[in-house]
């Protein structure tokens, strides 16, 4: 099986101070691959270093073998990689469907009516706030609504930057739900960024742990889920 | 009721404390030639006492507000009558020049009223859609007005020729400006934006031998009509002696006015396909969230290019109308002042609506000319308006922003829940 996404030693900065050290991870296709990591591991700036927001200083970043660790984000989302990003970054003034628009806009609207389907299939609540105002959605609404945004620019390869992140726990649930719906049925590779980690961990075919900038342990999700210093770090008190 | 009290005696405090030095004393001549200097308490007075008035009646007003219970947006109301609104208006525009007896100052008025609507209009599209923070907007309505007084007096040219050459070039300056501002946001972009205005009129004000400095141009051509000049003379070649009228000035004034009326349209039309566009909806997109569009493939800096592109090619056209229409131009008309109130119009109107920008352009060029007869008085209560309006409607006149496209039954988005931000 080949990789859709290989980081090979990538350290990145933000000004002189250095986010990642030396990480390499793969992504394989149709595989959930997980990051889980506390509060100020590098998780989301893995994510935008993908993106090529900063660009990784050292190491190279993969896609499907290509390199694109110099490729400005806006050509890189234009190869096929979405991403629903931190703090979900939906465009509050602008209503549902106008969002989803955006989303498209990189592949030029192709097959919209087909892709609005299958989001309105995934997330059904999108469809009764279509033409509401993004900014007045709940904020499971508005994660539902930047995952789907994302999907619409049919991506090979979708990042989320923690969807979790302050939703109730029936949301969650729902959430991380349609994302294993999709990697069943369409085959969807999906690289998961959580704090989240009993959740994620349980979802991920793959995970990966950051600490300070560094990759610490990885193996399949079960693996993680079952060491006690995992349990211990990650998992106790959560559920 | 003592809040109230106290609260209006601080405010009558400052109004003391403020109008003092202005009103508290008056400089007469003595009768010798001397000058002297007079207290005069009974003007410091009414004034105090006007603003401790207004204060009481302010925060009356106030609780009777906060007492009703919040109504219901408003918001679909106001879009259905805005439906009617806007061609209202527009019916009026092209009928106001030709009701008889219209005084000839009154068409003048609406032309520099409509120039206004023009220049908000096409900042709008910088400021309002893009989110682009520009207080140098009158760097390309300069650009636009010497492109054209520099291409008729060296080569020529007629208002028609010049006009597509004047947009192009204040593009092509918008690009200039585009460029090193790309990384720039809010404050900081306003700042380079405010230099660039200025270095442009210091520019000019200081190239003597192309501009002619601060003695400006003189005998740019008035916009002809298919060839046909407006002359006093009359004539063969003119239009009282094509028509076979009598020449009258009110026949060239509304000519300008129909000119103006039509390029003010087609900013407003070509912004309003622009929002139905991916190029629009993106520029709206880009004034939310950057590093969304970023990664929504969306080329952030062709699209600011763009923005600041055709706003400014908007401004160029209103430049070079304002040229000829003057026949005069010099630096003296592009001062800061200008940039400050074309964005004061965009921001009243309620960034980003474009019935909005013609309210507010009525309001801040209008009331001050129609006060003129009220002289000293008259900047007071264009001043006092204007705080009235941002208190009253602090989002501005039109504060919904209509989605630009929608499925069914349009829902509006009400300025209420504009308040709360991003989500």
């Amino acid at each position: 099986m080949s990789n859709v996404l290989e980081l090979q030693g990538v350290s990145s900065f933000y000004g002189p101070i250095q986010a990642l050290r030396d990480v390499s991870i793969e992504v394989p296709e149709g595989e959930i691959v997980t990051l889980i990591g506390a509060n100020g591991a590098g998780k989301s700036t893995l994510m935008m270093t993908i993106f090529g927001m900063p660009k990784a200083k050292t190491g190279r970043v993969l896609y499907y073998g290509e390199d694109i660790t110099t490729l400005p984000a806006f050509q890189i989302a234009r190869k096929g990689i979405a991403q629903s990003p931190e703090g979900r970054r939906i465009f509050p003034r602008m209503s549902v469907e106008e969002n989803l628009l955006m989303g498209a806009q990189v592949i030029d609207y192709e097959d919209y009516d087909v892709n609005l389907k299958k989001m309105f299939a995934l997330f059904p609540r999108l469809q009764e706030r279509f033409a509401q105002r993004a900014g007045t959605l709940s904020g499971g609404e508005q994660q539902m609504l930047a995952i789907a945004r994302a999907l619409m620019s049919k991506p090979k390869l979708l990042l989320l930057d923690e969807p979790s992140l302050g939703l109730a726990p029936l949301v969650i649930k729902q959430i991380f739900g349609a994302i294993r719906d999709l990697n069943r049925e369409t085959g969807l590779t999906v690289l998961l960024v959580e704090q989240n980690a009993n959740q994620a961990l349980r979802l991920a075919h793959r995970a990966y742990v950051l600490v300070n900038g560094q990759l610490t342990m990885q193996g399949t999700g079960a693996e993680l889920l079952a060491k006690p210093e995992i349990r211990a770090a990650y998992l106790e008190g959560s559920h | 009721m003592l809040e109230d009290l106290k609260d209006a005696g601080l405010c009558a405090f400052f109004a003391l404390l403020i109008f003092a030095p202005f009103l508290g004393v008056h400089l007469g001549d003595g009768t010798s030639g001397n000058l002297t200097l007079g207290p005069t308490p009974e003007r410091l007075a009414l004034a105090v006492a006007a603003t401790f008035i207004a204060r009481m009646a302010m925060l009356a007003w106030h609780r009777l507000r906060s007492k009703r219970t919040a109504k219901p947006s408003n918001g679909a109301a106001a879009a259905r009558a805005a439906k009617y609104i806007g061609p209202v208006l527009l019916a009026v525009a092209i009928i106001f020049p030709l009701l008889p007896g219209m005084p000839n100052a009154y068409i003048d008025l609406g032309v520099l009223i409509l120039t206004y609507v023009m220049l908000g209009w096409g900042l709008n599209i910088v400021v309002g859609l893009a989110g682009l923070l520009d207080l140098g907007y009158v760097a390309f309505y300069a650009v636009g007005a010497y492109s054209f007084a520099l291409l008729a007096s060296n080569f020529g040219l007629g208002f028609w020729e010049c006009l597509p050459l004047a947009g192009i070039l204040a593009a092509f300056w918008g690009v200039c400006l585009g460029f090193p501002v790309l990384r720039l946001r809010g404050d900081y972009l306003a700042i380079v934006t405010l230099a660039f205005g200025e270095i442009i009129r210091l520019v000019i004000t200081n190239w003597v031998s192309l501009t002619g400095g601060p003695n400006g141009l003189l005998g740019m051509p008035a916009p002809s009509l298919f060839g046909l000049k407006f002359s006093m003379a009359g004539g063969p070649g003119t239009f009282a002696g094509f028509f076979g009228v009598d020449p009258m000035p009110w026949q060239k004034t509304a000519y300008l006015f129909y000119v103006i009326l039509a390029l003010a349209l087609l900013t407003n039309w070509v912004t309003l396909r622009l929002r139905k566009q991916p190029l629009g909806r993106a520029w709206e997109a880009l004034r939310e969230d950057e590093i969304a569009c970023r990664s929504l493939g969306i080329n952030v800096r062709n699209t600011k290019l763009t923005a600041f592109a055709i706003g400014a090619m908007f401004g160029g056209f209103a430049g070079c109308f304002f040229a000829a229409r003057q026949s005069f131009i010099s630096p003296d008309s592009f001062t800061f002042i200008e940039s400050a109130t074309v964005l004061a119009i965009v921001v009243l109107g309620g960034a980003g609506s474009q019935l909005g920008v013609v309210l507010a352009a009525c309001v801040m060029i209008g009331i001050p000319e129609l006060l003129q007869s009220l002289q000293i008085y008259r900047m007071l209560i264009f001043g006092l308006a204007l705080v009235t309006i941002m208190v009253v409607r602090p989002r501005g006149f039109i504060s919904i922003r209509r989605p630009s496209v929608s499925l069914g039954k349009a829902k509006m988005i009400g300025a209420e829940l504009r308040a709360e931000g991003k989500g």
